[in-house]
């Protein structure tokens, strides 16, 4: 009770509500007492404090009830002609800045969903794997000048060259399946091409395409030519059982000009992407390799060689012999070919590779397509 | 520059929380100060807190005696304005390249600094004054802002009489006061 007194005492000194007496009197026991002295200084500065900030209370007040009557009265404006615009504009003009964002977002996710979808989509085997047909533009110039070479050394007379005027599309390895002139190859290594011609040790003979799967990527040729004379009994047989991994195998085939050669093993009992149509082989290939003849240490077919991994060395695919034989048997449904046999006399056993090769080269054919 | 006549009383006026004068004011510079805060990265209720704050100083300034304003209202007002939203950027980490206007600008260093100081006391008061409760507040508000009478004050707010209402100030006064010191001591 008494501090409140002593509080209304301080306050009417400080509005100076006391009467000269009374003044005086508190004066002087404010000079007396410090305590009092001190409180009348603190509240001062309290009141003060209040005063000023009921006062700047107030003016904020004020100032916001100006700034109302104003907006009211149009004075003052916090709009824009923006407002006008059609609420699409307007939705534009605020979030353009988030929008731009989200585009942007949107762009990258799209991008980086091609990009994965890219990375982890089974590939096409095209992208991978390369057919070892002969890209012949890269070849022509060597080529005519080598045909024509051994044109010119070959009988020059009789056989003039049966390659038709026009461009080379393509070329290849073909062998043949009969000695009447059936010859198998790639379905690739013929793909697109009007003329047919085969070549063997110099000589070349117009070949018709008689059967083609592209499927399992395999195409049986006809020689047509009237100048083929059959080289007798052909001395392989087409394997039937599956080849062991790790076999030796080896190739014929016409990456160049001239017949090649290659010697390898077989690497995995099934082609590119698990096919189980093909195996893999480890060895050489390159571009005309493609419908050349994958043979056994026996000088038997295993297969028939197709593309290669192109990011992989030496990893080339050949479809199974089977395969061969499958076609063989759905040829001679045909009745125009029904005297088509497989050939079964595996003679090149126990004969060294020279002398097999030497047996082999007259069945194994260069293709070029035009 | 010196001040005009005229602008001399309209500062009166401010002081003496005339609106007015702080409608002339508010008429004749409000638009300037938007449209500097809207070209620089403001928004409407930027403008219109920047405004009323530098006004605000204004008010606080036209009520010092000692106070003499050496330019006209507005290239004091644009000044406050322009150091007050730059230094609130800044704080926001929002930089960009300042966009001026042509106006002429002052220094006001120093009503800045008065400013801010001004500021926290608000602030503290306005504290203790938000943790006091009913009904001391608007008791308290009655008597030393509105200057109401104590009998009024008692018939409002149901008191029997005027001296138990005088009691009941002294004591919500008292905690005011406590209150008060007490978030100063924190803020030191």
């Amino acid at each position: 009770m008494e501090d409140l007194v002593l509080l209304d005492l301080v306050e009417r000194y400080l509005n100076g509500d006391m009467n000269i007496t009374e003044k005086e009197q508190f004066e002087k026991l404010r000079r007396q007492n410090s305590e009092l002295d001190q409180l009348v200084v603190e509240q001062q500065m309290f009141f003060a404090n209040l005063t000023h900030y009921g006062e700047r209370r107030e003016m904020k007040h004020t100032l916001h009830q100006v700034h109302m009557r104003l907006l009211d009265a149009g004075t003052i404006s916090e709009t824009s002609e923006e407002e006008n615009l059609p609420p699409v504009i307007k939705f534009w003009h605020k979030n353009k800045r988030t929008i731009a964002v989200a585009a942007s977002i949107a762009g990258i996710t799209a991008l980086s969903i091609t990009g994965l979808m890219q990375a982890f989509a089974p590939k096409g085997s095209q992208n991978y794997l390369q057919q070892l047909s002969r890209k012949v533009i890269q070849l022509e110039g060597v080529q005519k000048a080598q045909s024509q070479k051994i044109n010119a050394l070959i009988d020059s007379t009789e056989n003039a060259t049966k390659s038709p005027d026009k461009e080379q599309l393509s070329g290849g390895t073909s062998f043949l399946i009969d000695e009447d002139g059936y010859l198998v190859t790639n379905s690739h290594v013929v793909k697109g091409a009007s003329t047919l011609v085969v070549v063997n040790n110099g000589r070349e003979y117009l070949a018709t395409k008689v059967y083609d799967n592209v499927n399992n990527d395999l195409a049986i040729l006809k020689i047509s030519d009237k100048d083929y004379k059959s080289k007798g009994r052909l001395p392989y047989d087409i394997r039937k059982g599956t080849v062991d991994l790790g076999e030796e195998i080896f190739t014929l085939g016409y990456p160049r000009n001239e017949v090649v050669y290659n010697r390898g093993y077989l690497s995995a009992g099934s082609g590119f992407m698990d096919d189980t149509l093909s195996i893999q082989l480890s060895i050489s290939a390159n571009p005309g390799n493609s419908g050349g003849p994958v043979l056994d240490k026996n000088g038997n077919i295993v297969g028939i060689l197709s593309t290669r991994d192109k990011q992989a060395n030496d990893v080339v695919f050949a479809s199974r012999s089977i395969n061969i034989s499958k076609a063989i048997e759905e040829l001679k449904q045909d009745t125009a070919h029904t005297k088509l046999n497989s050939p079964r006399n595996a003679s090149l056993k126990g004969l060294d590779r020279v002398q097999q090769i030497k047996k082999l080269q007259d069945c194994v054919f260069m293709v070029k397509g035009y | 520059m010196k001040a005009e006549s005229q602008d001399l009383d309209i500062l009166e006026g401010i002081a003496r929380n005339d609106s007015r004068a702080i409608e002339k004011v508010y008429k004749e510079n409000f638009g300037l100060v938007q449209n500097f805060i809207l070209k620089n990265n403001g928004s409407y209720d930027d403008a219109r807190d920047i405004f009323q704050e530098s006004m605000l100083v204004l008010y606080e300034k036209s009520k010092q005696a000692e106070f003499s304003l050496t330019c006209q209202i507005r290239t004091y007002l644009y000044s406050i304005c322009r150091r007050l939203w730059f230094k609130r950027l800044q704080q926001n980490h929002r930089y960009g390249t300042p966009v001026e206007s042509l106006e002429d600008v002052v220094p006001v260093e120093e009503e800045i600094e008065e400013k801010e100081k001004l500021d926290m006391d608000f602030t503290l008061m306005d504290g203790a004054m938000k943790s006091l409760g009913e009904p001391c507040k608007s008791l308290l508000e009655a008597y030393y802002f509105e200057k109401k009478q104590m009998v009024d004050i008692a018939e409002q707010f149901g008191y029997t009489n005027a001296d138990n209402a005088k009691n009941q100030k002294y004591k919500c006064l008292m905690r005011l006061k406590k209150l008060f010191f007490a978030q100063y001591k924190q803020a030191d």
